[in-house]
């Protein structure tokens, strides 16, 4: 039910190819409609004229960049798998676990044109010589499950899917895995012990999914935006696909962008990578009547927070990650001047608290703990120190002290929020400093 | 019982509960998507629990005994996936998105009016057994908050004052 708020007339192949081929009423491109409009061209193509190592080649020169918010390139993901004599043929996982707050980009992809991830997939699976591919979708999306599971027998039906795809010689399938909830499912590691059927913790890396992830095998965790860019890359080459982002980011191809917050039309478009933040609010209308914006999350609660002058920026990820935020997923969700942000930061790490699967330490303990003093300060009855305390918790829960970025994901928005509304968190503090909160335990007392 | 041995040193009540035949049948067909058995944990609860609402003690041992995996094995899946239910809900499941584009859009006032108009908080079920409420992760419905769903169906953006019309249709 995501809809795309271009209409036809914009959409063109040459310029949009994520969604060109999308309906006005948001009603799913089905097989026959899809093969009439390039559908599967890229696969004719990567089996008439290309190998795992060219295909891969003109992926990572396209600089096709994780879509799924970490931003890495796919191709040189795709280039780590191990392949070759004597190791086996693995797998290929889509991430449809969508559920960054914030994002609504790829339930779009999977509503609409399911047949665009599988044409993806297929190709990932060629270059990365897998066997068999999963979409692991979240419980919750259950009108894309049913389109992607229809898409999927018609695939099959038609040959694209199975034993010796479309005459090449190649056996290749794919089934749908849906999920039951928990934001963690999205960590590719924890992504891959869920669909073995285990808790969904994060595994310790290396090994690398691409050496060895599901039941042992090499394993490409690919986003579902990601996947669906490689059908245009393949069949239009690496440059082609530079170019659609027409100089306004070095980062190849095209994004969905979306808004949410308070604005006049939320909703989610396909421009090139590199628009900016100030484009993509006039596409939204800007702010809903009676509303400034005070400050925005680029791409999702993950995120560091923004400010308004900010929104001159290109969207893409070097840029947004040189001021000191993240572009994450690319779907910015704006906050109006009369909202708290430290209510907005206490509900975040509420969120990320709950989601925690508690395997380390930092993000187990460190992220209720978190959410303790913003709600203190929330209520104002903050103590003297407590903002000290929170910036310290979000140093412990950085980059390199847990096992994946959960943590580091909680920790950015809320010491962003400190840094440019300190003055905020510190109305919230209205007591003098309390034993419970700062003392150090002191060692050998436990 | 050949199962009787187990019942003292785990506390799991394995009487009385037998898998439905399509609910094997579905289940067997889940296992041949993957290279192990277990794989096909999640999708089994999921399965059981459609029929039954919830997943019953019993049924992790009889889901266990068909996968040929520990029941501790399930029992921990079961406790990790917060749409797993592990004890009885209503008739209807509510849940309530709670995360930061909701947030920015009136979560908690439609939040609260659940509350008031249902009579219960998150985590409880009304006393005809009609409707639990639970919060949720972003429903990836950020450019319709507040957004929910009740059951399989998907709603936003949903202010205080539709709430009775809009649970009508859940009888």
């Amino acid at each position: 039910m995501s809809r795309i708020l271009q209409d036809r007339d914009e959409r063109r192949p040459e310029t949009h190819p994520l969604t060109f081929r999308l309906n006005d009423d948001g009603t799913p491109v089905m097989l026959d409609d899809y093969r009439e409009q390039q559908g599967y061209a890229s696969v004719e193509r990567a089996f008439r004229d290309l190998t795992s190592k060219t295909l891969i080649d003109e992926l990572k020169t396209a600089n096709l960049r994780g879509r799924g918010g970490g931003g890495f390139s796919a191709g040189l993901k795709w280039s780590l798998t191990m392949q070759g004599e004597g190791i086996p043929r693995g797998y290929i996982v889509c991430n449809a676990d969508e559920m960054e707050p914030g994002t609504f980009k790829d339930r779009l992809l999977l509503e609409q044109q399911p047949h665009l991830l599988i044409e993806g997939m297929i190709l990932a699976g060629f270059a990365n010589n897998a066997y068999q591919g999963y979409i692991f979708m979240r419980g919750e999306y259950v009108d894309a499950a049913r389109t992607v599971q229809r898409a999927l027998d018609e695939a099959r039906a038609a040959g694209w899917l199975g034993r010796d795809v479309a005459g090449s010689g190649w056996d290749f399938d794919i089934a749908l895995h849906t999920g039951a909830g928990r934001y963690i499912c999205g960590e590719e590691t924890a992504l891959i012990n869920s669909l073995e059927g285990k808790r969904a913790n994060p595994r310790a890396k290396p090994p690398f999914p691409g050496q060895s992830g599901a039941w042992g095998k090499p394993t490409v965790v690919n986003n579902v935006e990601t996947l669906c860019n490689v059908p245009s890359v393949v069949l239009h080459g690496a440059n082609w696909y530079q170019g659609l982002s027409q100089g306004k980011s070095s980062d190849g191809g095209t994004k969905l962008y979306g808004v949410s917050g308070k604005v006049k039309r939320p909703g989610l478009w396909e421009l090139p990578m590199g628009t900016t933040g100030n484009e993509l609010m006039e596409r939204a209308g800007g702010m809903r009547d009676g509303h400034t914006l005070k400050t925005w999350l680029p791409g999702g609660g993950s995120t560091g927070f923004l400010l308004p002058e900010h929104l001159e920026l290109a969207l893409d990820f070097d840029t947004i990650g040189n001021a000191g935020s993240r572009l994450g997923t690319g779907l910015i969700a704006v906050v109006a001047d009369d909202q708290s942000v430290v209510s907005l930061a206490r509900n975040l790490e509420e969120f990320f608290s709950r989601e925690s699967c508690g395997w380390c330490t930092p993000c187990r303990d460190g992220l209720p703990w978190s959410v303790k003093l913003l709600q203190a300060l929330e209520a104002g009855e903050g103590e003297r120190g407590d903002i000290d305390l929170l910036e310290s918790l979000a140093v412990d829960l950085g980059p390199g002290r847990t096992f994946c970025a959960h943590a580091p994901g909680a920790a950015m928005p809320m010491a962003s929020a400190i840094h440019y509304f300190r003055d905020e968190f510190e109305r919230g503090v209205t007591r003098g400093q309390g034993k419970a909160h700062a003392d150090p335990i002191p060692v050998g007392s436990v | 019982m050949t199962h009787a041995s187990t019942s003292t040193s785990v506390p799991i009540a394995t009487d009385g509960f037998v898998l439905h035949d399509e609910d094997r049948a579905a289940i067997a067909n889940e296992r041949d998507h993957y290279p192990h058995p277990q794989a096909a944990s999640i999708e089994a609860l999921k399965i059981v629990q459609k029929r039954h609402g919830w997943v019953p003690d019993a049924a992790i041992e009889a889901i266990a005994r068909e996968l040929g995996v520990p029941p501790a094995s399930v029992e921990g899946v079961a406790t990790f996936y917060s749409l797993i239910f592990r004890q009885p809900v209503g008739r209807h499941v509510i849940l309530i998105c709670d995360s930061s584009s909701c947030f920015l859009t009136d979560y908690e006032a439609l939040r609260d009016a659940f509350f008031a108009h249902l009579g219960i908080g998150f985590g409880q079920t009304t006393p005809d057994g009609r409707f639990t409420l639970l919060p949720v992760c972003c429903l990836g419905a950020c450019d319709r908050g507040p957004a929910l769903m009740i059951g399989d169906d998907t709603y936003g953006p949903v202010t205080p004052e539709e709430i009775p019309s809009l649970l009508e249709a859940y009888a």
